[in-house]
This record gives structure tokens, sequence and C-alpha cells, in this order.
């Protein structure tokens, strides 16, 4: 048998031959036995389980942007002084701010923004006045950005207490995590494929070894290898794709009952679809159908050579 | 049509047959006769390429069987008609889909009149929905003969054609042959009912060959 060869002119031949109604050589593979459910059922598993990856993949993408985007382009200046020099520091620190270039905007967060922002770890009542605590600057950056080095200083020059957070270190490790996690997702929805193809050319070959009788008749007959072989893909590249569409349809259904994202629940809740994101695991079926076309295909292929 | 020169052939290193020289000529009728386990079934497997000799020439159709791809090989079965003694059937399609089964795989489609001409020539009209499972040994092998010829092969070959049944049966199957023989077949019977052979050499020129000490001889007068 010659090595199997496909060229992007067989895929309409290849269509048209799976979904092409029962009649030619569709009827000719008996239809019952277990291949036939656990075929559907490992798509339709496996697609409810790739609808979770793909929704991990694209929430942890969308994370990846946001705490990106959050603390991009902003920077923190941190000033601990004593209480009565606090203020004219401060004052130091704003002017040297508004005087170095790359810098849109700078202010001191009011006590109630400090109490605010340590609310949830001390409570609501926690006395900032009285606590020596530093006092925040934030700083904007505007699209060209700012010097550093230069401005760190400049600082410490006019305010020696006053340190810059470029939020470069909690940045960095954030946006990584949410990347690798993103990895993560397309990583399972890979294995899940690989599974997937695994799982449906073992099928397969166990379907072609069972009607071993069959394939002697239609070889009896006159019917070419590539004959039988379409018998038996396009048998298990409609199970498959069936089995897929309920499989991605329940895992939707089961997505879309998740918690809905918002900003007490954080990462977790926000596992989801948004907008045309909800379009992206309809790609699955077919994905499917196509890991099983081309399995079912090699081990046709590999039993009938086999089956001398 | 098929012809083996110098053929041997053997299973786990014994030859069965040995040194066959044979031409199947065309519109010929030949049987083939010789005890069990002579070699009369892998002969014919030979004949339509199930078999590959281990020494010698086999031609099929003008091709070299060991030459032969697997295409080459299905394209010329549909060229060859075999009926076996257990004749073997897709068991979930009725009689008349198994027997348009040749024009299905070759990608043709019978035209219902000469399907139902072909059913009653065989007389299996009645059972034409009817699933294997249900026919008894006479109607499996006139619906395996109908299958042979569906296609309009120029080969014949039957292994133990009437081996299941009855005489009268046996006679019917003979007379579908002999028919086919008249319309230009090619007709190789395998079989060690010497009854029957005496019975058609009365009312056609048929040779009878027989396996012998692993090769195959014209039969002479004893028959």
């Amino acid at each position: 048998m010659r090595a199997p060869s496909f060229r992007p002119s067989h895929l309409i031949a290849a269509l048209r031959g799976i979904f092409a109604p029962d009649g030619s050589e569709g009827n000719i593979v008996p239809p019952s036995g277990h291949t036939a459910w656990l075929t559907t059922f490992t798509a339709g598993a496996m697609a409810f389980l790739a609808v979770f990856a793909l929704a991990l993949a694209l929430a942890s993408g969308r994370l990846a942007e946001r705490w990106s985007d959050a603390l991009d382009r902003t920077a923190t200046v941190r000033l601990s002084a004593p209480q009565d020099q606090i203020d004219l520091q401060i004052q130091a620190v704003l002017n040297v701010l508004q005087t170095t270039p790359g810098i849109a905007s700078a202010r001191a967060l009011t006590a109630d923004e400090q109490r605010a922002l340590l609310a949830p770890w001390f409570g609501p009542d926690l006395p900032v006045d009285t606590l020596p605590l530093p006092r925040l600057i934030e700083v904007i950056e505007d699209t060209s950005g700012y010097d550093g080095e230069g401005l760190r200083q400049r600082l410490s020059a006019e305010a020696p207490g006053a340190v810059l957070d470029d939020h470069t270190r909690w940045r960095k490790p954030l946006a990584i995590a949410a990347q690798r996690l993103r990895l993560l997702g397309f990583l399972s929805i890979a294995l899940i494929t690989g599974a997937t193809a695994a799982m449906i050319t073992l099928a397969a070959s166990a379907a072609l070894a069972a009607n071993a009788g069959v394939i002697k008749v239609l070889r009896l007959v006159g019917a070419r290898d590539a004959y039988i072989a379409a018998a038996f893909v396009r048998r298990f590249t409609l199970r498959a794709l069936a089995g897929a569409l309920a499989g991605t349809l329940a895992g939707m259904i089961a997505v879309s009952i998740l918690p809905a994202a918002n900003e007490a629940g954080g990462f977790l809740t926000g596992l989801g679809f948004q907008g045309w994101g909800w379009l992206t695991p309809l790609i699955l079926p077919p994905l499917a159908a196509a890991v099983a076309y081309f399995s079912t295909r090699a081990a046709a292929q590999a039993t009938l050579t086999e089956l001398t | 049509m098929i012809a083996f020169e110098g053929v041997s052939y053997g299973y786990d290193g014994g030859n069965l047959l040995a040194d066959i020289n044979l031409r199947l000529a065309a519109g010929s009728f030949h049987f083939l006769t010789g005890p069990s386990g002579a070699g009369k079934s892998t002969f014919l497997k030979l004949c339509y390429a199930e078999l590959l000799p281990n020494s010698g020439r086999v031609t099929i159709m003008d091709q070299i069987a060991t030459s032969m791809s697997r295409d080459d090989i299905a394209f010329a079965r549909r060229r060859i008609g075999v009926v076996h003694q257990d004749c073997q059937f897709l068991d979930h399609l009725p009689v008349d889909e198994n027997i348009t089964l040749p024009l299905t795989v070759s990608g043709q489609f019978a035209e219902p009149r000469d399907l139902r001409e072909l059913m009653d020539w065989v007389g299996l009209a009645p059972l034409a929905r009817a699933y294997p499972p249900q026919l008894s040994g006479g109607e499996r092998q006139r619906a395996a003969l109908a299958r042979a010829v569906i296609m309009g092969p120029d080969v014949i070959l039957a292994d133990e054609p009437t081996g299941n049944l009855d005489w009268d049966m046996s006679l019917r199957l003979l007379t579908l042959l002999m028919e086919l023989n008249r319309m230009g077949k090619t007709v190789l019977i395998a079989t060690h009912d010497m009854n029957l052979i005496r019975q058609a050499k009365s009312q056609v020129a048929a040779r009878v060959l027989r396996i012998s000490n692993k090769r195959i001889q014209l039969a002479g007068a004893d028959l």
C-alpha cells in the first residue's frame, strides 16, 4: 500500500464522502458494536473537558492582560519620614515628580484611600493618622515613560525617605503566571486532542479487526482498500462529530452557570467566555471530527495492510 | 484469462501444489477434482490472487499476480466471480443489497429491472429483502452465484458450490453455471462430486482436471 498522502484538494472529496447519505459505502459497516458508543462517548467527554480547558486558557489570557494593564504605566512612591516632616517631604517629592519628564501626573493618597487599601487586612477602623505608616504617592506615566534610575537619584537627594516602586517585581511574576496558566490551558487542549486521537484509533482498530469477515467479503467482490477505509472513516468521523457536539454543548452550559466574574470573587469566578469568546468552543466538534478522520484513516490503512 | 507457469505453493515450508502449468482459456469450462485437502481451494485462491505463489508465475487478466498492487487485484476481482461452499455475506444487508455489492463497491448501481431479472434467474426474487441468515444452504449458494455474475465477469470460479446441496438443487446450480458458459464466460468448478461432473459432461464440453501428487493432470476416460 502506498504511503498515505493528503492534499487540500482532497478535502472537498473527503467531506462529500463523510456527509453523503447512506447508500454508497455508508452502510457496508455493521452499525452495532461497542466501538459505536465508545467513540461517541469519548468524543463527548473530551469535548466537555476541552471546553473547560479553552475557558481556562481564554480567562488566563484576559487575566494576564488585565494585570499588565492595571500595573503598567503606574508607579508608587513610598515615603517614610518623621511626622513633623512628612508634609514637607511629600511636597518635595511631588515637586520632583512634576518636573520629571515622562510623568503625566502624581498625587498623594489621602488617609481615607490608604485606610481603604489596608481595610482587607486590618478592618475599616484602622487609625491611619496615629500609626507610623509610610505615605503613598501614586505616579502615572505618560506614553514616553520616565528614567527610573534618574528619578530615584533625584528623590534620594530631595526626600531621603522616598522609595520608588515601579511595580516591576509584582507585575512580571503575575503576568508570567497568567501566561503560563494560559499555556497550560492550550496544552490541556493539545493533550485532550491527542488522547482523543489515541482512543479513536484504538476503537477504529478494534472495529476493523472485529469486521475482518466483512472486509474479506468486500475484498472478494472487488472493493478497493480505499473504499473499505472510507466506510470506516465515515462512520467514526460522524460518531466523533455527534459526540463532540453534545459534549461541547454540555460544556458550554456548564461554563455558563458558573458564578459571574466580580471583584470579590477574583480569578475563579471569571472562568468563562465573554462576548465573541462564546463562539470559540464551536471549533471543538469539527476539530474532533478532523481528529477522528485522520485517526481512523491511519488505523484503517494500517489494519488493511495487516489483513492480507 | 488465467495462466499458471511452473507454479508451486505450500504452507509451512512444504509444497501443496508443485510445478503447475495450466491455462484457462476464454469461454472454457473446467472441473477441478481431487481428494479433500489436495489443494483445490488453494488453486482457486491462486486464481484470484487471494494467495500468491511461492514460485512460478500466475497471470491474471494479463497481469502477473505477484506484481499486482492491491488496487490491481481489486479491479481484477471485478472480472472474476467467486462462489464458495461456505459463501459469506454481509449479514446486516438484505439479499438484494448483498447481490449488488460488487456494483456498489465499484461505484455502480443496478438497474431495478436487471436485478429483478437476475433474482428471478436464480429463483430468489421472493427473498430479495430477506437477510442472509434467513436463507437455506441452497438459497445462499444461488445468492452467491447471483453476486458472482452481477458484474458480468469474464471468469466464474466455484469452490464446491454444491457441497451443501441436495441433488436437485445441485443440478439447478450446475444448469445456471452451464448457461453462463454458453454466454461466453470461463467457468472453473472445484468439486469431488463425480456425478455432477458426469452430468455436466453430457451437456457441455468440459475438461476435467485432477490434482494428484501436488500436480494438476488432465483426467482420463475413467470419469
